[in-house]
C-alpha cells in the first residue's frame, strides 16, 4: 500500500454513490437559488480530483457573470472569424495569430467606431463585468458556505493585474490603445511591445517582485506538494488537524526541511506562505504596470539614475547616434 | 532514518466516506501499465498475476519487475504501452522537428553578460555558401582608345569608359542579370542604341543608382561597393524585392485587424504588423519608439507621436526583417539590456543606420519612380515597383556575397562618370520611352517628401561626443561593413 503515494496519479477515489445519494452539499439559506444538475461521476476525473460532477450552484451572480463572460467570448471568436473573412477553416489554421485589436492611438479614450477597435472597447466592457461579477460570486458562496474569503482576495489580486491592465492604466494614459488585444500571439507581441517602449520592463523592481513571486509560488508548490505527498504514508494528509495537533507526520515533514536548510515552515504558515507568495505575485505586478508610462517612461534610465543598471564597458572607440552626427554636419 | 522506521504500516485513507475501487478490468490494466513504467503498483503482495510493484521496492525476496518488453504473460497492456511509448517518441520528434541540430558556432562580440553572441549553424552556411559564390571576374582591358560615347549612339551613361570598358561591363551586366537571355534581354532586334525595351530604360536607372549607392552611401557599402550581381545574382529580377501588401480579405468592419495578426512570412510568421517596409522605406516614418527621459513629460511625447506600443510592434517587426535578412539576432547590433542606446550597441549598429536610410533613398528617388516604366505585370498588387530592402543585397548574411568586392574589379561602377551629373538629378527618362506617358506617377501624396527627415530627431540616451572622435569612429566602421 505505501506505494499509493508514489504514483502520479491520485489513487484514491472518494465516491459517495456506494451507499446512497450522491452529495449535493449543506442545505442553503432562504432566497438561495437551487442548484443545479444531477450530480455524475467520471473515473478519469477522480484520477485528477473529484469524481463526482455537479451539482453547480449558478444563482443571480453566476448566471450574469456567465452571459457578460460570453458575449466577450463571441465578441472575439466573431471578430477573428470576420478577419478571415468569416473562413471557419482558416480561423482554426491562423487561430493563434488572430485577435481583437484595441484601438489606434488617435482616438484617445474616446468611443472609437465599431471596426476600428469600438468592438475592443465593448469587449472589454463585458469582460470586465463578467470577472467583477464572478469575485462577488466566488466572495458569496465563500460566506454560504461558512468559509473564509481567502480564494476571494486571491481573485482580486489577479483581478487588480487586470484592471491595470485593461482600465486603470490605459485611463491614466489617455488611450485605449494602451490596451492588452485578445489573441493569443498578439498579447505576447504586446508584452514584448511595452517592455521595448518603456525601456526594458526588467528593470522595474516592481516586476523584478512580481517574478520573484511568481517563481517563489511555483517552488513553494513543489516543495509543499511534495513534502505532504512523502508523509502522506503517515497521515500528512491531515495538514489542518496537524496544525494544532502534531503527529509522526508533521514531525518527519519538519525535520526533513531542518536537516537539508535549517528551517521550516509549520502545517499552518507553509499556507500562508503560498496564498501571500501568490497574491503579491499579481498585486506587485499590477503596481509594476500601472507605473509604467505613468510614472516612469523608461525604466532602463530610470534605473541608470538610480544605480540599478549595471554599466558596462564602453566600446572603443565609442558608439555614437549617427541621427546627432548627421544634424551636427547639416549645421 | 533505519530501515526499521521505513516500514510503514497499511495506511488506510482516513475519510468517513467509503473508498470505492474501479471496476476490476481497469483495475488489472493500471496495474500492469504501472509495472511496467517503473513507478509500482496496487496489486496486494504475493498474488500471482499481479505483477506486485511494490515487491520490486521492498522484498528483497522477490525479484524486480522485469522492464523489457514480452516479460509478461498478456500481451494486451504491452502493447497498450509500447503505442503510448511511440506516441510519447512521436510528439517528442514533433516538438523537435523543426530544430536545428547542434553543436552550433558561438562567438562572442561584445561584454561578458551581455549576450552579445553570435550563433550559426556551420552545416547551414556551408549550405548555403555556393548561393554567396561570386562569379569570375572577366579579363581587365585597357581605358585607353576612343569613348562609348563617341562611338555608340543614345549613351547616357557610361559614355566616359572606352569602348573596351563599355564592352566589358555590358558582357558583365549580360552574366551578372540576364546570363540565359543575353543581350537581347535589353536591347532588341540588334538595334543597340534604342530604347524600345524597357528592360534598358530601367537597366540604365539600375546603373545610375549603383553609382550612386557606391559614391554616396559609402557610410553603408563602404569600399566593398555594390554591383548589378550584389542584388541579381544571375536573375533579370533579384529574388529578394517588396511591394506594399493589400490587406488580407476581411469580413466587414468586425474583422479588423490593424494590419497585423497574421502569419506573414515578411516578419517570420509572427503576428506583428506584416507591411513595415512601406512605413519606414516609403514614407520614412521615425522608427525610434523609446523615451530619452527616465520620466515622463508630456511635451516631449507630443513631439513624437510615434512613440507608442503600436510603432513598437511595427518597429519590432522591421527589426524580424534585418535579423532574416542578416542571419543576425538582435545582439549583432544591440545590446538588449537598452536597445535605444547607442553607447551599449555595437558598430555594426550606425553601419545599419545609414543602411535604413540608404534603403529610403534608393526606393524614393530610384525605384518606386519607375513604376511607370514597368509593364503592369511587373508591378505589384497594389500596383507599386518593386522596391529593395536589406534583404535585397543581403540575402541572409550580415555581409553581402560575404563582404568580397566585386566593384574592385569594375571601378567604372563606383562613382558617375563626370558626363553623367546631369543624370543624377533627373529620374529615369521613362516618359522618353515611345508609348510611356506617366513618366512621373503621384503616388497618392502617400510619400512625403521632406528631405530633412531622413534624419530623425535624436534623442537617444547616448551622449554626443566630440565631433573629431565621432568622425574617425564612423571611417573606422566603414571597413566593418
Amino acid at each position: 500500500m505505501m506505494i499509493e503515494y508514489q504514483n502520479i496519479f491520485t489513487r484514491v477515489q472518494v465516491r459517495t454513490d456506494s451507499h446512497g445519494p450522491a452529495h449535493t452539499g449543506l442545505p442553503l439559506p432562504r432566497g438561495d437559488f437551487e442548484r443545479t444538475g444531477e450530480p455524475w461521476y467520471v473515473y478519469w476525473f477522480g484520477k485528477f480530483g473529484e469524481a463526482q460532477i455537479g451539482p453547480i450552484y449558478l444563482g443571480v451572480l453566476g448566471s450574469a457573470s456567465l452571459v457578460f463572460g460570453v458575449l466577450w467570448f463571441w465578441i472575439v471568436g466573431f471578430s477573428m472569424l470576420a478577419s478571415v473573412n468569416w473562413n471557419i477553416i482558416e480561423m482554426i489554421r491562423q487561430l493563434p495569430w488572430l485577435a481583437l485589436e484595441p484601438p489606434a492611438p488617435e482616438y484617445g479614450l474616446r468611443m472609437p467606431p465599431l471596426g476600428k477597435g469600438g468592438w475592443w472597447v465593448i469587449g472589454s466592457a463585458c469582460l470586465l463585468i463578467s470577472v467583477l461579477l464572478w469575485w462577488a460570486r466566488t466572495y458569496r458562496r465563500a460566506r454560504a458556505l461558512g468559509m473564509g474569503t481567502h480564494v476571494a482576495w486571491a481573485f482580486a489580486s489577479a483581478i487588480w493585474l487586470f484592471l491595470v491592465l485593461g482600465l486603470f492604466r490605459p485611463i491614466l494614459m489617455g488611450s485605449w490603445s494602451e490596451g492588452v488585444p485578445y489573441g493569443v500571439f498578439p498579447h505576447l507581441d504586446w508584452t514584448s511591445a511595452l517592455s521595448i517602449r518603456y525601456g526594458n520592463l526588467f528593470y522595474n523592481p516592481f516586476h523584478m517582485l512580481s517574478i520573484v513571486f511568481l517563481y517563489g509560488s511555483a517552488l513553494l508548490f513543489a516543495m509543499h506538494g511534495a513534502t505532504i505527498l512523502a508523509v502522506s504514508r503517515y497521515g500528512g494528509e491531515r495538514e489542518i488537524e496537524q496544525i494544532v495537533d502534531r503527529g509522526t507526520a508533521s514531525e518527519r515533514a519538519a525535520l526533513f526541511w531542518r536537516w537539508t536548510m535549517g528551517f521550516n515552515a509549520s502545517m499552518e504558515s507553509i499556507h500562508r506562505w503560498a496564498w501571500w507568495f501568490a497574491v503579491l505575485c499579481t498585486l506587485t505586478g499590477g503596481i509594476g504596470i500601472l507605473l509604467t508610462g505613468t510614472v516612469v517612461d523608461n525604466w532602463y534610465l530610470w534605473a541608470v539614475k538610480h544605480g540599478v543598471a549595471p554599466a558596462y564597458p564602453e566600446a572603443s572607440p565609442a558608439i555614437v547616434d549617427p541621427a546627432l552626427m548627421q544634424k551636427g554636419a547639416s549645421q | 532514518m533505519s530501515p526499521d522506521t521505513h516500514v510503514p504500516e497499511v495506511v488506510v485513507p482516513r475519510t468517513v466516506m467509503t473508498r470505492r475501487r474501479a471496476p476490476q478490468s481497469t483495475e488489472s490494466r493500471c496495474g500492469a501499465f504501472q509495472v511496467q513504467g517503473g513507478w509500482g503498483g496496487p496489486g496486494a503482495p504475493g498474488v500471482p498475476g499481479a505483477h506486485d510493484g511494490a515487491g520490486a521496492h521492498d522484498g528483497p525476496g522477490v525479484p524486480g519487475a522485469p522492464g523489457g518488453p514480452g516479460a509478461f504473460p498478456d500481451a494486451f497492456p504491452h502493447r497498450f504501452l509500447r503505442s503510448q511509448r511511440w506516441v510519447v517518441a512521436a510528439l517528442c520528434g514533433l516538438l523537435l522537428a523543426s530544430c536545428e541540430r547542434p553543436p552550433m558556432d558561438s562567438q562572442q562580440l561584445g561584454f561578458r553578460g551581455t549576450g552579445t553572441v553570435e550563433i550559426n549553424n556551420p552545416r547551414l552556411m556551408q549550405k548555403a555558401a555556393v548561393l554567396h559564390q561570386v562569379p569570375e571576374e572577366l579579363p581587365a582591358v585597357s581605358s585607353e582608345g576612343p569613348k562609348a560615347s563617341s562611338v555608340y549612339q543614345n549613351v547616357q551613361v557610361l559614355g566616359d569608359l572606352s569602348v573596351a570598358e563599355f564592352t566589358r561591363l555590358m558582357a558583365a551586366i549580360t552574366l551578372w542579370v540576364a546570363p540565359e537571355k543575353g543581350c537581347n534581354y535589353c536591347h532588341a532586334g540588334g538595334n543597340f542604341a534604342a530604347d524600345d525595351l524597357y528592360t534598358k530604360l530601367v537597366a540604365r536607372r539600375m546603373i545610375q543608382m549603383t553609382t550612386h549607392i557606391n559614391s554616396t552611401w559609402k557610410a553603408h557599402v563602404a569600399e566593398t561597393g555594390v554591383t548589378c550581381y550584389t542584388c541579381h545574382r544571375g536573375q533579370p529580377v533579384p529574388k529578394y524585392l517588396w511591394f506594399e501588401q493589400p490587406a488580407p480579405r476581411q469580413g466587414g468592419a468586425m474583422g479588423w485587424r490593424n494590419a497585423q495578426n497574421t502569419p506573414s512570412p515578411t516578419v517570420g510568421l509572427t503576428s506583428l504588423p506584416y507591411d513595415p517596409y512601406k512605413i519606414y522605406f516609403l514614407d520614412k516614418q521615425p522608427i525610434r519608439v523609446q523615451s530619452g527621459k527616465a520620466l515622463p513629460d508630456a511635451n516631449d511625447r507630443a513631439l513624437r507621436p510615434v512613440e507608442t506600443l503600436q510603432h513598437t510592434e511595427s518597429n519590432y517587426a522591421l527589426m524580424m526583417h534585418f535579423s532574416g535578412s542578416l542571419g543576425v539576432n538582435c545582439t549583432y547590433c544591440h545590446n538588449s539590456q537598452n536597445f535605444a542606446s547607442w553607447s551599449g550597441s555595437r558598430p555594426q549598429r550606425v553601419t545599419a543606420w545609414h543602411g535604413i536610410q540608404m534603403v529610403r533613398d534608393l526606393n524614393l528617388s530610384y525605384l518606386e519612380p519607375l513604376r511607370g516604366t514597368y509593364p503592369p505585370e511587373d508591378l505589384g498588387p497594389l500596383g507599386d515597383a518593386p522596391k529593395a530592402f536589406c534583404a535585397t543585397c543581403h540575402q541572409g548574411l550580415n555581409k553581402p556575397l560575404g563582404g568580397v568586392s566585386m566593384l574592385k574589379a569594375h571601378p567604372e561602377l563606383a562613382a558617375p562618370g563626370p558626363s553623367a551629373a546631369r543624370d543624377m538629378v533627373a529620374p529615369a527618362k521613362a516618359g522618353a520611352a515611345p508609348g510611356k506617358d506617366d513618366a512621373a506617377p503621384a503616388r497618392d501624396g502617400a510619400v512625403p517628401v521632406k528631405s530633412g527627415s531622413a534624419s530623425e530627431p535624436g534623442h537617444g540616451v547616448a551622449p554626443v561626443r566630440s565631433g573629431a572622435a565621432a568622425a574617425g569612429n564612423v571611417s573606422s566602421l566603414l571597413k566593418d561593413g
